[in-house]
């Protein structure tokens, strides 16, 4: 038998030992109790989960609770009996609190359950005898209680070094482990071979005080006789060698490291009686149910060890060993040195209690006052684990936690050596009890907050994603509405009046759900106010109800007004929308492709020689016929579904452009043509002026076509002679424009003449062309002359100029039309880019729509008012019939009607709106729209009082009519709109001027369309005296 | 060489700033309550104080003494060291976050710590040259991180001690420095510069 | 005078060049953020219970960072005030009475036979504490509760109870010593306490 290495560790004490007393006695037996107290948590980690229930009963060895978790630990009946009750009941803790326990009434019977021994343990898988263990309730023994079969999992962590029993037993008083080895030597071996077995550890060692002689040799004995493996290791008294981490420095000379466990440097310890627990379940199948216990202290009479089952009372074991009442001053659970006091004898013993103490006031004198410390560093001389105490102590009491921690307060053991060592007496460890609890503390709530924090976070991100949605989803409810309104709208502007419709009927039904919920919720209060009899109650709510019924009432009849109105308005307009749209679309399609178009053509002539442009160009002639192409089919559908007027406008439109473009090749081949007769010899020039003359044909062509198209639709439409003044004014002006091209190809051709120009024969082609060109419109002027000489023979100067003003209000009315469809356009952007209302209201937007609008309305009754002038005059002279000018005029007397009340309806919307976003009410009447509100209303009521009197003029004659009073009225409206007109044309031409010099390019056709203008504004001065004399003259 | 030792030597020990210059005497008050945030202090004194003593020898110079201007150093100086200051504050923010959590809240103060601009004026009192004005910044700023960690550290226990009432705070304080001023009297005439 | 005018010109020249430096330097590095308001935010105690006034932790920490006082956090007591005292590097005072006063830990308890199911307090709770659905009977997970009181308010039927925690053998911590002098010194024997006793 060879001798074993001892280390030493640092620090210790030497308490006097006091053993001897208990070992007087042989181990005792006490009697059962009347009632054992079983706490759900005896081991560290979560209390376990009772199986049982009150008034159940029990053997012996039948488990009552079963682990909760991970770590946790089973509990058994220590003895066969009833179940009493599972309540709380005051226990062996340093705070005197109370917890769960199951209280068990023993029938005194013994009665044990089957026991069921583990046999085969050497052959089972390591965990199934690990869960059995478990099952077993087995935990550490020694003092903190931690359940084995997680120590054992955690020793496999990395091989074991060192398997490590500790029977040293350091403290004063205790000796229940050196009765354990007396008394179970054999079992001792047996357990500790099982758990070798199970940690297979490459060496075994039994750390053992010297101070127990017997016990070492029964123990070297055994091992001699066995040959066993397992060496005792002896080593010296001190205190506290039976700590774990002690113990191992002792054995091995290795530190645990701060903030590790035995098992990471390879070394597992178990104490004696855990191994002798592990013997008993193992071989004979019983569960841990009892233990040793030393019952010692001079209060005692009779001292001694004692093997108790679980839950026995204090006071039982107290009674057993002979307490004196008197002489019992301080009764300790655990030594003297890590045991804490106990408040009541009535705690029972659980698996940790290795002792009870039970001191005289001699033994245990009450911890003298504590002094201020003196910095003899005898605590740092007594520290075991090499701590500074006395700064440890500093920091705790300045409540400096933080810097405590980093001198590693959380490896003290909290063994009582500094403190025992102390001269001032101060309670070190005491101070760092406190100290590590409340750093537990602020760690567990640090750990709370975090969470709390977390929830709250996610909490939020949460509610604002579904805010998010929410309003996703109500912008996309809303986003169609404003979209087709602006559609609908902008075309036509009597269109509007539908959508307006539209919407004001959905708010109106809105409106009227709200105010029917609120009756109904008024009604009822009224009711319920009257089954209580409040009496002041039922007068408001009556009050109310009847306001609210009133309220109701007033929507439903809007409703039915608007039921009435809404489909009327709708259809007729929605239609010429689509078409009027796809005109549009065409248009702007086509103008797209020119602005390319003519950018290539730009680029190619700075680089002529580049082959992709010149694909380009091509590609984008190609593109431009097509957007022609489309723009004609529009143009011819359109007629069809729109009103044949517009479909003229179109056609003026699309004359005009071609006009325009005509103009354009023209210059554009002189400028050319120029440039030729400076370079001759350039052959790209030459390419570029065959191609302008190619373009100038294909606009010239155009022209022609637009021209046919306007003759067709403009014709049915309006009165003949109208249609065929504008022809003829067009025609004017193109033989006009045909004459310039003779001149300037004439000149051009003297030009190249002189130079000998190789392309004098293209030129000379060219020539004869225009010739050819301006011939037959003079011809085809010649022609409608005379047409219309048969069919206007008397009043044709009148009629030009009334064709005249009509083209120049239809234009100013696509204007305006166009205006409002811009700003409707971007009312709807403002409102898609989520522009609150009143931002919207800030901006520009509604004024101009406003204004448009207002335009809008002016300009076609001007138009209305010109046609029934021109109608009158015709009439008056020709004889021919009113009735369809009459239709005209009242269909436009209608659509301003119907403008003037949509007017009303936003200005009141607005103004709603205003009231609803809370402001005040002078806000509101700062605002415009009052004001407007007022203008609109008082326009309606003009127009009203105008249309009231148009029927009863259908009916008279038109001598009679001449002499009526009425339409003096529309007279005056009339002079107005003239004057209105002349100022517009005025303003125009001023325009055109300026634009003159700014433009000197297109010189020619700017004074040309001066010149139209001025023309214009002669006519409608003309128009407008003649207007006036007649209203003289009535 | 053994010249530049002995700069080092006596701005270090014997000519110490604090305990024996009577400079910078502010921060070593009121930033040695606690031994990291000292630490932090000491760390940014050495180099803002390296750093201006360098751009002020070289404003001194190669801006003020060519145009007879030497009178203009004291304003002069404290333009640099606010502007060193400053600058550093600013890079140490944007590229360390980390040395800014250290060093950050106390690069401000060192702006007006006289001890910076005492050494900017010793350097051109003792014509020190180049390499000479660095080593002196620099031994000058090792001696007052040095008093100042130990003070802090002494700080720090006498906090947490039982210190007679009236005593508690700066008085203690007070004193300890003074012990500590007379103990650096010891170190005195061990360099003759 | 040219020495004069030369001196002004050359420390402006200095002022300038220096400002410069700074300008750039202030473009160049600039940082976003405030990180002093994480800092302050994981001082305190996350109940979220809004007695500060601001909805929430962040909020308050946001406002103190901007300048309000450090003493309005109930829940956190005089412990996070001195906390805040020490980060901000500014005097500890007392907690503001208007804000409430610190109190012991406290969780929310449903009396769960009178709850009518309303789901108000679900609503109210700002951690997601509160387990129930409309019509049905809620409850309280007490291990999330921060103890705000917030859901005590909405509750129709008042059927939520603030319950203080009490301290069990798990949560018991040890009581500090009473320290130097705390009692009557007698460390020296006298007579007359021989005589007292007698």
């Amino acid at each position: 038998m060879q001798t074993f290495d001892i280390f030493s560790f640092h620090g210790g004490i030497h308490p006097p030992e006091n053993k001897a007393q208990s070992l007087q006695l042989p181990l005792g037996r006490p009697s059962l109790p009347n009632e054992l107290i079983l706490p759900l948590g005896q081991h560290i980690g979560q209390s376990s989960r009772p199986m049982v229930k009150a008034g159940d009963r029990v053997l012996k060895g039948q488990a009552l609770a079963m682990n909760n978790g991970f770590l946790s630990s089973f509990l058994h009946a220590p003895t066969s009996g009833t179940i009493s009750a599972i309540e709380e009941r005051l226990i062996a803790h340093p705070s005197g609190l109370s917890d769960l326990c199951v209280i068990l009434q023993p029938d005194g019977l013994e009665e044990w359950q089957a026991l069921e021994p583990l046999v085969d343990w050497q052959t089972q898988n390591r965990t199934d005898v690990l869960a059995y263990l478990s099952e077993m309730g087995i935990v550490g023994m020694g003092g903190a209680g931690f359940p084995t079969q997680v120590k054992l999992q955690g020793a496999n962590k990395s091989p074991l070094t060192h398997f490590i029993i500790n029977a040293a037993e350091c403290e004063p008083y205790i000796t229940a482990d050196d009765m354990l080895i007396r008394e179970k030597t054999l079992e001792l071996i047996l357990g500790i071979e099982v758990l070798q077995h199970l940690v297979n550890a490459s060496q075994v060692v039994i750390g053992i005080e010297d101070n127990k002689p017997t016990a070492i040799k029964l123990l070297n004995d055994l091992l001699a006789e066995r040959n066993s493996t397992i060496k005792v290791a002896v080593v010296p008294t001190k205190y506290p060698s039976g700590g774990e981490k002690q113990l191992i420095q002792l054995l091995t000379g290795k530190e645990v490291p701060s903030g590790q466990h035995p098992a990471d440097i390879g070394i597992l310890c178990q104490n004696v009686g855990t191994c002798v627990a592990v013997h008993d379940a193992i071989y004979l199948g019983k569960p841990l149910i009892s233990r040793f216990t030393t019952l010692t202290g001079d209060a005692l009479n009779a001292p001694q060890n004692v093997e108790v089952l679980l839950g026995t009372p204090v006071s039982h074991l107290l009674e057993y060993a002979e307490s004196q009442d008197n002489k019992l001053h301080r009764l300790v659970m655990g030594g003297p040195m890590m045991g804490f006091t106990l408040d009541s004898t009535q705690v029972p013993v659980v698996k940790t209690s290795n002792c009870i103490l039970a001191a005289t006031k001699e033994e245990l004198p009450p911890p003298a006052p504590e002094q201020a410390c003196i910095r003899c560093g005898m605590c740092e001389q007594a520290c075991p684990v090499s701590l500074l105490p006395q700064q440890l102590l500093w920091f705790s009491k300045s409540q400096e936690h933080e810097k405590a921690e980093h001198h590693n307060l959380f490896d003290c053991i909290e063994c009582g050596a500094c403190s025992y060592v102390c001269p001032s007496s101060i309670p070190l460890v005491q101070y760092y009890r406190h100290s590590k609890s409340t750093i537990r503390e602020a760690r567990e709530s640090a750990v709370k907050a975090d969470l709390a924090k977390q929830r709250f976070e996610a909490r939020k991100a949460r509610q604002e994603a579904e805010a998010a949605e929410k309003e996703a989803k109500r912008l996309a409810r809303q986003k169609p509405a404003p979209a087709k309104d602006a559609n609908k709208v902008a075309p036509k502007a009597a269109a509007s009046a539908a959508p307006a419709t539209n919407d004001e009927a959905k708010k109106l039904k809105v409106d009227l759900a709200i105010a029917k919920t609120k009756l109904k919720k008024l009604e009822k209060q009224l009711l319920s106010a009257q089954e209580n009899e409040h009496v002041e109650e039922i007068n408001s709510l009556q009050l109310q109800v009847t306001d609210q019924a009133n309220q109701v009432k007033d929507l439903e009849a809007q409703m039915a007004k608007f039921a009435e109105a809404a489909p009327v308005a709708k259809p007729t307009p929605a239609k010429q929308d689509s078409a009027g749209d796809e005109l549009k679309k065409a248009k702007v399609d086509l103008a797209l492709v020119g602005v390319k178009l003519k950018k290539a053509q730009k680029q190619l002539d700075e680089t002529p020689d580049d082959a992709d442009l010149k694909q380009k160009v091509a590609d984008l002639e190609a593109q431009q016929k097509a957007a022609q192409a489309k723009l004609d089919q529009a143009t011819s559908a359109a007629p069809a579904q729109t009103t044949p007027k517009a479909a003229a406008n179109t056609n003026s439109d699309e004359l005009k452009k071609a006009k325009v473009d005509l103009a354009l090749a023209g210059v554009k081949l002189k400028k050319a043509q120029k440039q030729l007769a400076e370079a001759p010899d350039d052959a790209d020039l030459k390419q570029k002026v065959a191609d302008l003359e190619a373009q100038q044909k294909a606009a010239q062509a155009k022209l022609d076509q637009a021209q046919t198209i306007d003759t067709a639709p403009t014709k049915p439409a309006n009165d003949g002679t109208t249609a065929n003044n504008d022809e003829l004014k067009k025609l004017k002006i193109d033989a006009a424009i045909a004459k310039a091209a003779v001149k300037k190809v004439e000149k051009a051709l003297k030009k190249a003449e002189e130079l000998q120009a190789p392309e004098l024969d293209t030129l000379r082609q060219q020539f004869k062309d225009a010739q050819q060109r301006a011939t037959e419109l003079e011809n085809a002027l010649a022609n409608p002359n005379a047409q219309q000489a048969t069919a206007t023979p008397k009043s044709a100067e009148n009629n030009v100029g009334t064709a005249d003003e009509d083209k120049k209000r239809k234009v100013d009315l696509a204007i305006a039309k166009a205006g409002i469809k811009k700003a409707e356009k971007n009312i709807a952007l403002l409102k898609e880019q989520g522009k609150s209302e009143e931002e919207i209201q800030a901006s520009e937007w509604p004024q101009k729509l406003i204004e448009a609008q207002q335009k809008l309305a002016l300009l076609e009754t001007a138009t209305a008012a010109e046609d029934t002038s021109s109608k009158e005059t015709s009439t008056a002279t020709q004889a021919q019939p009113a009735a369809p000018t009459k239709a005209d005029d009242d269909k436009k007397r209608k659509i301003d009607l119907a403008i003037a009340k949509a007017g009303i309806k936003k200005a009141e919307k607005n103004l709603v709106l205003l009231k609803e976003q809370g402001k005040s009410e002078e806000e509101i009447q700062a605002s415009e729209w009052p004001q407007k509100l007022l203008e609109a209303q008082q326009k309606l009521a003009q127009l009203e009082s105008n249309e009231a009197p148009q029927p009863a003029n259908a009916e008279p004659s038109n001598a009679e009519r001449a002499n009526d009073e009425a339409p003096q009225a529309s007279l005056a409206e009339q002079i107005k709109q003239q004057k209105i007109a002349v100022a517009l044309a005025k303003a125009q031409a001023n325009k055109l001027a300026k634009k003159l010099g700014v433009e000197p390019d297109n010189a020619e056709q700017v004074q040309l369309e001066i010149a139209q203008l001025k023309d214009k504004q002669a006519q409608a001065e003309h128009l407008l005296e003649q207007l006036m004399k007649q209203q003289e003259s009535q | 060489m053994t010249e530049y030792l002995l700069i080092l030597v006596s701005t270090i020990l014997v000519n110490n700033f604090v305990l024996v210059q009577f400079l910078g005497l502010c921060p070593f008050m009121g930033v040695s309550g606690k031994l990291e945030t000292s630490i932090g202090m000491a760390m940014a004194t050495t180099f803002v104080l390296t750093l201006s003593s360098l751009c002020s020898y070289l404003t001194f110079t190669y801006i003020l003494q060519p145009f007879g201007l030497e009178y203009l150093q004291t304003i002069s100086f404290i333009l640099v060291i606010a502007v060193v200051v400053q600058f550093t504050e600013m890079v140490v923010h944007k590229t360390s976050p980390l040395l800014y959590r250290v060093l950050g809240i106390f690069l401000p103060l060192i702006t007006t710590n006289c001890a910076v601009l005492g050494v900017a004026l010793q350097n051109i009192s003792k014509q020190n040259d180049f390499v000479e004005s660095i080593l002196y910044g620099f031994g000058a700023a090792v001696g007052f991180s040095f008093v100042l960690v130990l003070f802090a550290a002494m700080r720090e226990r006498i906090n947490v001690a039982d210190v007679p009432v009236v005593f508690k705070g700066s008085a203690i304080g007070m004193i300890t420095a003074g012990l500590m001023a007379l103990a650096f009297m010891g170190f005195t005439a061990l360099v003759q510069i | 005078m040219t020495t004069v005018l030369l001196a002004i010109g050359i420390l402006v020249l200095l002022a300038l060049v220096f400002g410069g430096i700074l300008g750039y330097a202030n473009v160049r590095f600039h940082v976003e953020g405030d990180p002093i308001v994480d800092q302050i935010d994981a001082l305190l105690p996350q109940t979220q219970c809004g007695q500060c006034g601001h909805p929430g932790c962040r909020p308050y920490a946001e406002a103190i960072s901007n300048g309000e006082a450090i003493n309005h956090c109930p829940p956190g007591g005089q412990a996070t005030i001195q906390a805040l005292a020490d980060l901000l590097d500014v005097e500890a005072i007392p907690l503001d009475g208007d804000h409430g006063t610190e109190s012991a830990k406290r969780v929310a308890v449903i009396r769960e036979d009178e709850c009518i199911g309303c789901t108000k307090c679900i609503q109210a709770c700002p951690v997601d504490a509160i387990l129930g659905a409309a019509k049905q009977m809620h409850t309280v997970i007490s291990d999330e509760c921060t103890g705000c009181d917030l859901c005590v308010e909405p509750c129709p039927v008042d059927c939520i109870d603030m319950v203080e925690v009490g301290v069990n053998t798990k949560t018991w911590s040890w009581d500090k010593p009473q320290g130097v002098a705390s009692t009557s010194l007698n460390i020296i024997a006298t007579d007359r306490q021989t005589e007292a006793a007698h």
